[in-house]
């Protein structure tokens, strides 16, 4: 009876605590960014508010250009991406195909953003994978062509690399989005007033659609403006990103430009602001445009036209993103392996047993910083979302809001001052600040993935086990966390997946104690070695997809004579 | 009387410094600078006499409080803060780790920087946020522009290399940048590691006679097109090759030596013109750069482009060695002397374990260490130590490292042209950036 009342208090707080532990941290590290952008930085013998940096950082070479490249390339990706998943679903959705794309896909969300970029550019480059596949016999060359493929002037290669790894996390987020609306309704519905599946799809249940993703997707923009491990590897080293400038004033061993690297990362808060502001005001354009279409019940010729190229490009996608992870674990093996070769001349062992010792402790922090956050984070996830329940609230989208904003804001930005927080309270290299900063991008991704299933179980096996007597809480251990067995699963391997990637948090937040797979990968990517890059690519993808399987086969093995349990969710 | 000693030493260098500002102020009367100038002569041969007077007491006491540090450092974790993009280098701290280990009890931890710039900022942050004790680094691997920032910014230790036993063995007359970093005065503060000196790497069997000067060099890439690049500053090996390229080009070397002033536009002209002459010959026509260093070592690698710069005087051999370059890759370098610096480490001013770091730091200059960081197996760059200084013993540790075809010998490696003053780095990467960078 106690442990009941002090379980309902807690879940009562919980939401306040949780937001606590956010949006704290998240404003005093903005102001502790803020501040130095105004020539603040006491540390440094800025006492006074100025706006002299302001005027640095407009003079600073190509600070205008790489502002601009930051905008269109985010940009560029976010509807790249978007469109390939609308077309891809609006055509294939509900056909086999697209079952099997959307299982090869998953996994390339469990492998981090910077491995795929470095995948990608032995793919592409001159002397990359394709190259060497077809040289010499067909181009001729023995030795690489001076071309600029990849990284290449345009940041084309740049966007290809987003585009790769954004198609999976937006088609996922997709269907969880499309389980919350009526689909099946929308699309019979439309079928039986005569609209292709395709049109229907786009006429009826997109419009539905958006706006349960419009978060996600401003999510993805958020971080495609904002990249810097990305960056660093697509494009040529003449043309950076505002994101790249930051980290290089920020890396520079004169100190003034601490405040320069300040207002950097002010401006590209603006930026981020900026580009979701421009987006949401195309979608009131694009919503006011297709009204009328939507409305004149035209059953269009559409679908045949767009179904292969969706097919086709959803399909590039996942090819690209799979060669690349596959070109990296070949060179883990390789000795040497040089142009024009198809495959390596000589392969050995010696990476994976020399270097294997080296991989135990990052591999070790790795996955406890990741699993004590990811349960940390269900922890919280969960007793917000059973709160909900209990009290019968409705789901308020401000909340959800507040919890995306380290999504939001771009990392630097209040990275930077919240180092500062860190090491006034002493808090800097211990377990609790990096399974903290973790916590910040885990939590809500975990949030978006349980949120859903949570929300959508039938409240009808709650209010049966409630009318037969049963305690609230008893309800709660054995009804409703067993049939959400599945999603919290997968909400764990994605919070988990989320943690392994995670750069300069770590960095941040670890004091340079902690050494995770990502750290030591995206150190050892500056000593070029292909080899023992690919090992770090395998380790790094590994992990989290070991997460998934886990998530996968665990409830098949737990309900394997529960047959109804197996179809669930 | 070692308490004495010190602190007749102290004020010497008070004088010393206050004497340097009234000179450069240059706007005091000549006979306050004749004052100072008296009363330094002055310390010095006070200093010299108690010196000698007190020469044996002050060994032997010497002595004792390196056996209380070495005391104090047995149990200590000392986390190294040093760069960690070679797995060759990661390797050797690995050992050293080993050694210190079992020879005095001390747990050495490498923090893998990929910047080392982040260790400044670190130690920057912590004061800032008032925490002058029990900082989280105790040693960095350092030299150059952010030693000049720590040293400016009083964020170091010490002085502490004098109290070092191994620090006697170092050559500083062959070697000034043991104790000159950039031409900036090391004080102390930071204890010599290792000499670099930059050298021209390529593959002997695609090139048979490669460019040995800066005008050999653009010959080089008008009848090549796309097979010469550098890294793009302000990546080090980069900024590095664009000194040398001035020092070749300027017509008065010696000013590199003084801060950069007004005079910076007419010693560079020659340098921007120059490049203004290669850059459209270049790899990508010049709209892209290598990142770092060893990025474009994999482009000499995959025969994308001839040659590639190192301050790794082993690069070539190490490089073989670990599969990295082909087994014909050799190394040169330029007519007329190349760049070399030294390399440090220095302790931040509120470590945590300053005896456990001085015991390490002590330890890379011993005879053993620094042997083992000749031979390209697992390093293969020149030792800072004195052979003359050294026993017949110790000397053989050195003479038993195998050569590599690859490497050159000290005779072959030529002149060390001295590092410029840090303002002509800072002011030749804003300028280039300007220019080629964006």
């Amino acid at each position: 009876m106690r442990s009941g009342e002090i379980g309902n208090t807690w879940l009562r707080i919980a939401p306040a605590l949780t937001l606590l532990a956010f949006m704290g941290p998240v404003l005093a590290g903005l102001t502790g960014t803020l501040l130095p952008a105004f020539g603040y930085l006491p540390g440094l013998g800025g006492t006074s508010l100025s706006i002299a940096f302001w005027g640095d950082f407009g003079d600073y070479p190509g600070v205008g250009s790489a502002v601009w490249r930051s905008f269109w390339t985010g940009m560029l990706a976010t509807v790249l991406s978007l469109a390939i998943v609308v077309i891809f679903a609006a055509s294939w959705r509900g056909q086999r195909v697209f079952v099997w794309l959307h299982r090869g896909l998953a996994p390339i969300l469990s492998v981090p953003h910077s491995a795929v970029a470095l995948g990608l550019l032995f793919l592409l480059a001159p002397s990359g994978w394709i190259m060497r596949l077809v040289s010499p016999w067909a181009t001729g060359f023995e030795r690489p062509p001076d071309l600029a493929l990849a990284p290449d002037p345009y940041g084309l290669v740049f966007v290809l690399g987003l585009v790769v790894k954004e198609i999976p996390f937006l088609l996922l987020m997709m269907l969880s989005g499309l389980n919350q609306i009526p689909e099946r309704q929308s699309v019979t519905l439309s079928r039986s007033l005569g609209y292709s599946a395709m049109i229907g799809w786009i006429k009826i249940v997109l419009p539905q659609l958006y706006p349960v993703m419009r978060l996600p997707i401003y999510a993805v923009l958020a971080y495609s403006v904002s990249v810097v491990d990305m960056a660093v590897v697509l494009l040529p080293a003449t043309s950076p990103t505002l994101g790249l400038l930051v980290m290089r004033w920020f890396n520079d061993p004169d100190l003034t430009y601490q405040f320069l690297a300040a207002v950097g990362a002010t401006v590209q808060l603006g930026l981020v602001v900026g580009a979701i502001v421009i987006w949401w005001g195309a979608e009131r354009v694009v919503a006011a445009f297709a009204r009328p279409w939507l409305s004149a019940g035209g059953r269009g010729k559409l679908s045949r036209v767009l179904a292969l190229p969706g097919l086709g490009l959803a399909t590039l996608a996942w090819g690209l993103g799979a060669a690349s992870v596959a070109g990296m674990i070949i060179w883990s093996f390789a000795h040497r392996w040089r142009f024009p070769d198809a495959l390596p001349r000589a392969y050995s062992l010696g990476n994976w047993v020399n270097k294997t010792d080296g991989l135990l402790d990052p591999a070790l922090v790795t996955l406890v910083t990741g699993g004590v956050a990811a349960c940390i984070a269900l922890f919280l996830v969960v007793s917000c979302l059973e709160n909900e329940q209990r009290n019968r609230l409705n789901p308020g989208r401000h909340l959800l809001w507040l919890l995306y904003l380290p999504l939001l804001i771009p990392q630097v930005a209040f990275l930077f001052g919240a180092q500062a927080l860190l090491v006034a309270f002493r808090l800097d290299g211990s377990w609790m600040a990096i399974i903290w900063a973790h916590l910040l991008f885990v939590l809500p991704y975990l949030f978006l993935s349980l949120s859903d299933p949570y929300r959508r179980l039938d409240p009808r096996y709650r209010v049966t086990a409630l009318s037969l007597g049963q305690s609230q809480s008893r309800v709660f251990w054995t009804i409703t966390l067993p049939l959400l067995l599945r999603p919290i699963l997968i909400a764990l391997a994605v919070g988990f997946a989320v943690s392994v990637g995670q750069y300069l948090p770590t960095i941040f937040a670890g004091g340079g104690r902690f050494a995770t797979l990502t750290t030591e990968a995206v150190t050892l990517a500056g000593n070029g070695d292909r080899r023992l890059i690919g090992l770090y690519v395998f380790a790094q993808s590994f992990l989290p997809f070991l997460g998934f399987g886990i998530a996968a086969l665990w409830p098949l093995w737990r309900f394997r004579n529960r047959r109804g349990m197996r179809g669930l969710v | 009387m070692t308490r004495l000693t010190y602190s007749t030493r102290r004020p010497s260098r008070t004088v010393l410094s206050r004497s340097r500002v009234v000179a450069d102020a240059q706007t005091e009367a000549t006979n306050r600078l004749v004052w100072a100038l008296t009363l330094v002569v002055a310390m010095a041969v006070f200093l010299g006499g108690l010196t000698f007077f007190a020469g044996p007491g002050r060994a032997q006491s010497d002595e004792a409080a390196w056996q209380s540090i070495l005391k104090r450092a047995d149990g200590q974790e000392v986390f190294w803060n040093a760069w960690g993009g070679s797995d060759t280098y990661n390797s050797y701290i690995a050992w050293v780790g080993d050694r210190v280990k079992e020879e005095y009890g001390v747990t050495l931890t490498h923090v893998k920087l990929s910047d080392t710039a982040d260790a400044v900022r670190r130690v920057l942050a912590e004061r800032t946020a008032g925490r002058v004790t029990d900082g989280t680094i105790d040693l960095i691997w350092i030299n150059g522009e952010n030693f000049k920032t720590m040293k400016d910014n009083a964020l170091l230790y010490g002085p502490f290399v004098e109290r070092l036993p191994n620090f006697s063995l170092v050559d500083q007359q062959e070697k000034p940048t043991t104790v000159l970093d950039f031409t900036v005065p090391t004080d102390g503060l930071e204890s010599p590691w290792g000499m670099a000196q930059m050298v021209v790497v390529y593959d002997s069997a695609t090139l048979a006679e490669p460019p040995r000067s800066m005008k050999a060099l653009l010959a080089h890439a008008k009848a090549n097109p796309g097979r010469v690049t550098y890294p793009a500053p302000p990546d080090f090996t980069g900024s590095t090759f664009l000194k040398q390229a001035l020092y070749e080009l300027t017509d008065a070397p010696g000013v590199l030596l003084q801060p950069a002033g007004d005079n910076f536009d007419d010693v560079t002209a020659p340098l921007w013109a120059y490049l203004d002459e290669l850059s459209p010959h270049l790899w990508r026509d010049g709209a892209d750069y290598p990142k770092t260093g060893t990025a474009q070592r994999q482009l000499v690698d995959d025969g994308a482009v001839d040659l590639h710069f190192s301050f790794n005087v082993g690069e070539a051999a190490s490089a073989i060695s670990e599969g990295l370059l082909p087994e014909t890759a050799r190394s040169y370098v330029f007519e007329g002397g190349s760049i070399g610096n030294t390399h440090f480490v220095a302790i931040p001013f509120n470590a945590s374990h300053a005896e456990g770091a001085m015991v390490v730091a002590n330890f890379l200059l011993s005879p053993e260490a620094q042997a083992r960081k000749t031979d390209p197996r697992y390093w293969g760059e020149p030792t800072v130590l004195s052979m003359g200084l050294l026993t017949e013993e110790q000397q053989q540790l050195f003479s038993s490292v195998p050569s590599s075809p690859a490497t050159l010998t000290p005779a072959e490696l030529g002149v060390t042209l001295p590092e410029p003053h840090p303002s002509w780095m800072t002011r030749i990467e804003e300028t280039w950036l300007t220019r080629y960078g964006s």
